[in-house]
């Protein structure tokens, strides 16, 4: 008899589950294909991928869609560490863009030292890649600290760091900005010879090693359990401090990852106007996987979507020739539309409407069958 | 900011335990509003005695002090309000540019004067508090989110409206706005032994007089007394029969239209307006808010605490400034340390509190 409830049970939650993820991936897919169709409505040769040389004569993929997947690699994986923080610490980091600038900046430092136009790397690249990484665990343990240990509200002390780390990464720099060496700027945009952008590849790896992470770690679900009530997951055994640090650690390295990417790319770095307001874009991504902003269970495969999503708003804001200072805009007001949406008033309000309408239905229908009756 | 879902706590005792708290609590403000006074005074007293050469001696310097900060003396006020209603606003930085910028581009282009700019100014504060206000309080949305969206909304309308730096190209309201008042009997000698009177600016006026109505606002009023209940203790103020809701609507309000008031100082101190205007004047404000006393979890907060907290930054950067480091990092590295420094400090002092208490 027990067995058969829990049967039951299990496939009761098995369905439910299945609901929830088909539920959560559908607003960012549907977001996604809606921006799809506008750029395609606004340019007809949106989807058009095709071969191209670059400066050099080397082959490349060149297309709309190919610079949307390679110019996404930081907003998605910044998403992913942003995710984790989210659902375990029931707050977002809002140094994310500051902090990138610190790792960007070091790596920078790193590979051209005191020169501005170094004619060699002063260090080998995969060096400037883990001090990069470093950086950016150091500044995301510093968050974690505040937040685990003192019980900061995560965004009151990430914003120690979103007002200091541009001034910071400026001193890491010396003050300097410097300009690699071309053969540093393969990592955010072509290895000779090869068509496909690494920062894709790049992306695809992170995106990998994270899923099998969550598959074959508990990262997930301590991170689902102290997000959701972290008394009860301590009274478990598990210690929520120690998960939130370590969600913000893990952050850290994102950023890491992601300020690597960012300053290969461009291949100079000003601490100040690099990767401007990301962190917004980030949050929006976030709430856009269909992950509630106030922590609890987190989609991973939602949040990537989702930033993948911003970027495409991005580019479309970019052909309409909207001003770059500008395009804040239109993402806040979509924030405040998604929070307003996910809002539990809200979504109580319209849930007791619709059922008021049914009710109200149903009464029509019965008064009908009494009138028939009569 | 505990959600109202959560079960009551009802006892026996909870009437006379929560006498007690507030007792216990408003000693704790008297108590950290000593140490603010005094932590300003030690450290501009330093500040004479090391660097009496760098100008700190002078008086012009003390008044420069508050001609420098009057706008953020306002806009703290406004902060201390939020979070002493136990919620928060990092959207004042964002709508003071909006103000600049809009108010400046209605004096050079449209034929604005001195009101009708201060109105645009107050219109904009107040919109932002209202619509904010809305969505947290009525909605129960985060702060932050709701704000944060708010201070990219506001830097991204500026860049809407206009994306390079503009200056005020109105002489009437230059000439308003280059207006000092000369303090009687105070003054320094210069280098060449002319005594120049010290002068203090009309925005510090309203600041201050902003400063000692939100004193009595929050000391003697009804709103203002519900908003520390709301602040300590949402639930209990609900059994108090105050409109939690209504009071952090009226909190946020409250707080837009002295971003207002502030940001239009910012403007008739600066004369100038540009996307990245003010960056950075959220974190000031609440971290003069914090030095102050304000507790980030609310229910507690001194508005003088808050002015000095204003003052205590201010003087901290201009030494800063005055220690002559050329570096341009260092302002904004101070800032935050400063701030992480009385963020821990108050974490430290609370949780030693609630170990105390259990």
């Amino acid at each position: 008899m027990a067995t058969h409830d829990n049967t039951i049970n299990h496939a009761r939650s098995a369905s439910i589950i299945r609901s929830i993820v088909k539920h959560n991936i559908f607003i960012p897919c549907a977001f996604l294909i809606l921006l799809l169709l506008i750029n395609i409505f606004i340019n007809p040769g949106f989807l058009k991928v095709s071969m191209g040389t670059d400066s050099n004569g080397h082959p490349v993929l060149i297309g709309n869609l190919i610079n949307i997947l390679s110019n996404a690699t930081e907003l998605v994986i910044l998403a992913i560490g942003m995710t984790l923080v989210t659902a375990s610490s029931k707050g977002q980091d809002i140094s994310v863009g500051a902090t990138l600038a610190i790792s960007g900046g070091v790596v920078m430092r790193v590979l051209c030292g005191n020169e501005t136009q170094p004619s060699s790397l002063h260090a080998p690249i995969i060096v400037a890649l883990l001090l990069g990484c470093l950086a950016g665990m150091a500044c995301g343990a510093f968050n974690g600290i505040l937040v685990s240990r003192f019980k900061i509200q995560p965004m009151i002390a990430t914003l120690i760091l979103f007002t200091a780390g541009r001034s910071i990464a400026s001193m890491a720099m010396g003050g300097l900005k410097p300009k690699a060496v071309s053969s540093f700027g393969y990592y955010g945009n072509f290895i000779p010879g090869f068509p496909i952008p690494t920062p894709i590849l790049i992306t695809v790896l992170v995106i990998i090693i994270t899923m099998l992470v969550l598959k074959f770690t508990n990262l997930g679900l301590y991170t689902r359990a102290v997000g959701v009530n972290a008394k009860a997951s301590s009274l478990n055994g598990l210690n929520p401090s120690l998960i939130k640090f370590l969600t913000f650690v893990v952050l850290g390295l994102c950023v890491g990852i992601a300020g690597f990417v960012q300053s290969s790319r461009v291949q100079t770095v000003n601490p100040f106007t690099i990767v401007p307001s990301i962190e917004m874009d980030v949050i929006l991504a976030v709430a856009l996987g269909g992950n509630s902003l106030g922590g609890g269970k987190f989609n991973m495969t939602g949040s990537i979507i989702g930033a993948y999503t911003i970027q495409t708003l991005t580019s479309m804001l970019m052909t309409l020739n909207v001003n770059t200072n500008a395009v804040p805009v239109f993402k806040a007001a979509i924030i405040v539309i998604l929070v307003v949406i996910q809002a539990p008033i809200v979504k109580a309000f319209f849930s007791a409407l619709m059922a008021d309408l049914k009710s109200k239905n149903n009464r029509g229908k019965g008064d009908d069958t009494y009138v028939v009756v009569e | 900011m505990s959600s109202l879902n959560e079960a009551p706590q009802i006892g026996r005792f909870d009437g006379i335990k929560n006498k007690l708290m507030q007792r216990e609590k408003l000693t704790d403000t008297a108590f950290l509003l000593t140490i603010t006074i005094t932590l300003f005074f030690t450290i501009y007293a330093l500040a004479v005695i090391f660097l009496g050469d760098k100008g700190f001696g002078k008086v012009q310097m003390f008044f420069n002090l508050f001609n420098e900060n009057a706008a953020l003396i306002v806009i703290a006020c406004g902060l201390s309000i939020v979070m002493v209603t136990g919620s928060i606003d990092i959207s004042v930085g964002g709508s003071t540019a909006l103000i600049c910028t809009s108010c400046i581009v209605g004096l050079n282009k449209y034929g604005f004067n001195f009101l009708t700019s201060l109105l645009l100014a107050l219109a904009i504060g107040l919109a932002f508090g209202i619509l904010q206000g809305l969505l947290i309080a009525y909605l129960e949305i985060q702060p932050f989110i709701v704000t944060l969206a708010g201070m990219f909304l506001g830097r991204g309308l500026v860049a809407l409206i206009e994306v390079n730096q503009v200056q005020v190209a109105n002489p009437a309201f230059e000439k308003l706005s280059g207006a000092r008042i000369e303090i009687p009997f105070l003054g320094d000698y210069n280098k060449k032994g002319i005594f120049l009177q010290s002068k203090l600016e009309y925005g510090v006026i309203v600041a201050l007089i902003i400063v000692v109505l939100i004193f009595f606002l929050l000391r003697k009023t009804s709103l203002g007394r519900s908003f520390y209940a709301v602040g300590g203790n949402p639930q209990s103020a609900l059994m108090l029969g105050i409109n939690v809701k209504r009071t952090r609507f009226m909190a946020h309000v409250l707080c837009g239209l002295l971003a207002g008031i502030g940001g239009f100082l910012y403007l008739f101190h600066t004369r100038s307006g540009s996307v990245q205007q003010a960056t950075g004047l959220e974190m000031d404000a609440i971290s003069a808010s914090i030095i102050g006393g304000t507790l980030l979890t609310g229910g507690v907060g001194n508005i003088f605490g808050t002015l000095f907290g204003v003052l205590t930054g201010g003087t901290v950067l201009l030494i800063v400034t005055a220690i002559g480091s050329q570096d341009p990092w260092w302002p904004q590295i101070t800032r935050a340390a400063m701030l992480c420094f009385f963020i821990i400090l108050q974490s430290v002092i609370c949780s030693r509190k609630r170990n105390k208490s259990e």
